[in-house]
């Protein structure tokens, strides 16, 4: 087997007294799309989020190809370049146009050339679709148009890992499709991915591998047509249930 | 928006235009000039119907005096619209630093946020008057080497550093107003704390707060005038010198009249960037 990209073993979290992570146990091979499903306060979007410390967790150990992300040797410059995530909210930054929102960690950050960073950026918006509104603002794009713009600013670093936390929740359902088509897509080019979502259907599609999230902890882990069609734990088959019930698989 | 633009099917005509209607428009503004004279009338009546009327006209309402007064007034109002604008650029800067210092959250940073807030309560404790005073007659009698000594340089020093405690306040709030996901987004491209603050946060605060800094832009320009306790010859200290000497006090009314022909403006340019400001907020809900 090969190594994984990422490792994370053991990992513990507590808000206070609340314990969000429990013992985490994951591993993630290079090109594999691992997906993380629960209800929400699961703990599934803190596990991502600390992917790429984003928060902060007390015991354990998250490891990028074999070594700590809190280690010297990824400087956050570093392990934010090959770690990028993307987030419900888009979290575009308002007062600047989608190519300055797109280039600004390659300038500031990783100490591109204006010009360079600007053309990594403008084959990204090319390929999603985004070229003539390169010069927009975020407020005066789509739901839909933003996350892309977003995507695009995670990607233009070219990191190894993305992560994506419920990147369509806040979507207009007639705009869900036009961002999954870019994730799809990432897939087919390999990039390995963890994943947050409550689109079964397209978690089922996308994923090598289903994790299901409980209380902190991963009470199943196995392939997606394992887990949608025949979940071993009932607590697996209570959320399925739930989600059926609402219309969503 | 662009939804629902092709619309062939029938519809309920427009409202008819009431321009010139007898009852929708022009019997409502005969009705508004009619109380206007009314209540605007009695109290001019009722002011100059005082026995002592005359007397106060000649003492407030000389035009003469106006005129002999006009140039040293308005050369002491240039005096107070330069402290004005210098003043501005010095708060405006020095608020931000201080806003800024308060709200890094690094624990290196601990020391200058307490430091910080120490300021900020001790300059919004003590009165702008009092600042003035001390500042303006205080310091020039230190005579400290190298630093200039007129009592215009310090009571000015002393209102830009009380107003900046004000400022610092209004532009933190506008950074706190700055969601929490714009900081995640930041740190998750790696960009530093400051940074963060810099490219990301710190415009988006700004633009919430323009319309609180644009009230006190306004209150500044008038707040200008308490230089004069000092002896600084600004608009109403060369009015007051001219009462002094003419026993009439229309000068102070020239004064007046010249802040209010600043002020309002501003005013009303500010009510302009607050209306705006809702305008964009209300669009972008949408």
């Amino acid at each position: 087997m090969t190594e994984p990209r990422i490792e994370i073993a053991g990992l513990t979290k507590y808000y206070g007294n609340f314990l969000v992570l429990d013992e985490i146990d994951l591993n993630i091979a290079p090109h594999e799309v691992v997906t993380l499903i629960g209800a929400s306060g699961s703990g599934k979007s803190t596990l991502l989020r600390c992917m790429n410390s984003l928060e902060r967790w007390d015991h354990g150990k998250v490891l990028l190809d074999g070594a700590s992300i809190t280690d010297p040797q990824y400087s956050r410059t570093e392990l934010h370049k090959r770690v990028a995530i993307v987030f419900q909210a888009f979290n575009l930054f308002p007062t600047m146009n989608v190519l300055d929102n797109i280039t600004l960690a390659p300038r500031k950050v990783h100490k591109l050339h204006k010009q360079e960073a600007e053309e990594s950026a403008r084959v990204l918006l090319e390929r999603f679709g985004m070229s003539e509104h390169a010069d927009s603002y975020p407020e005066q794009l789509s739901g839909g148009q933003q996350q892309r713009v977003a995507i695009a600013r995670a990607l233009v670093t070219e990191p190894d890992v993305l992560l994506l936390d419920e990147i369509t929740a806040s979507l207009d359902p007639a705009l869900v499709g036009e961002v999954l088509a870019i994730i799809r897509d990432l897939k087919d080019k390999g990039l390995t991915m963890a994943i947050v979502t409550h689109e079964m259907s397209f978690a089922r599609e996308v994923s090598d591998r289903v994790a299901f999230l409980e209380g902190g902890r991963i009470l199943e882990e196995d392939k997606p047509e394992k887990v949608f069609s025949d979940p071993q734990m009932p607590e697996t088959r209570q959320f399925l249930s739930r989600i059926i019930e609402a219309g969503r698989l | 928006m662009t939804q629902d633009v092709i619309q062939t099917e029938r519809k309920p005509a427009p409202p008819r235009n009431q321009r010139g209607d007898l009852r929708a428009t022009i019997i409502p503004a005969l009705i508004s000039v009619f109380s206007m004279i009314v209540v605007f009338g009695g109290i001019y009546w009722w002011i100059t119907s005082s026995p002592q009327w005359p007397r106060v006209q000649a003492q407030f309402f000389s035009s003469e005096a106006m005129m002999a007064s006009f140039p040293s007034v308005l050369a002491g109002f240039w005096v107070s619209m330069r402290v004005w604008l210098i003043g501005l650029f010095c708060i405006g800067l020095w608020g931000l630093v201080l806003a800024v210092v308060r709200s890094l959250r690094g624990p290196w940073f601990a020391p200058f946020r307490v430091l910080v807030v120490l300021y900020i309560d001790f300059f919004r404790g003590v009165p702008v008057l009092l600042l003035v005073l001390l500042f303006g007659f205080g310091i020039p009698a230190l005579s400290l080497p190298g630093l200039p000594n007129s009592a215009l340089f310090w009571g000015g020093a002393a209102m830009v550093l009380s107003y900046s405690a004000y400022v610092a306040e209004i532009y933190r709030s506008g950074i706190d107003s700055v969601h929490e996901g714009q900081w995640s987004a930041a740190k998750s491209l790696g960009l530093t704390e400051w940074q963060s603050m810099r490219y990301a946060v710190l415009p988006q605060a700004v633009r919430n707060v323009l319309p609180a800094l644009m009230n006190i832009v306004v209150a500044l320009q008038k707040d200008v005038a308490l230089l004069s306790v000092l002896g600084v010859r600004d608009a109403v200290r060369a009015a007051q010198i001219y009462t002094a000497t003419t026993f009439n006090y229309s000068s102070l009314l020239v004064a007046a009249a010249l802040f209010l022909l600043a002020t309002i403006p501003m005013a009303r340019l500010a009510d302009w960037v607050s209306r705006r400001d809702r305008e964009r907020r209300l669009q972008r809900m949408q």
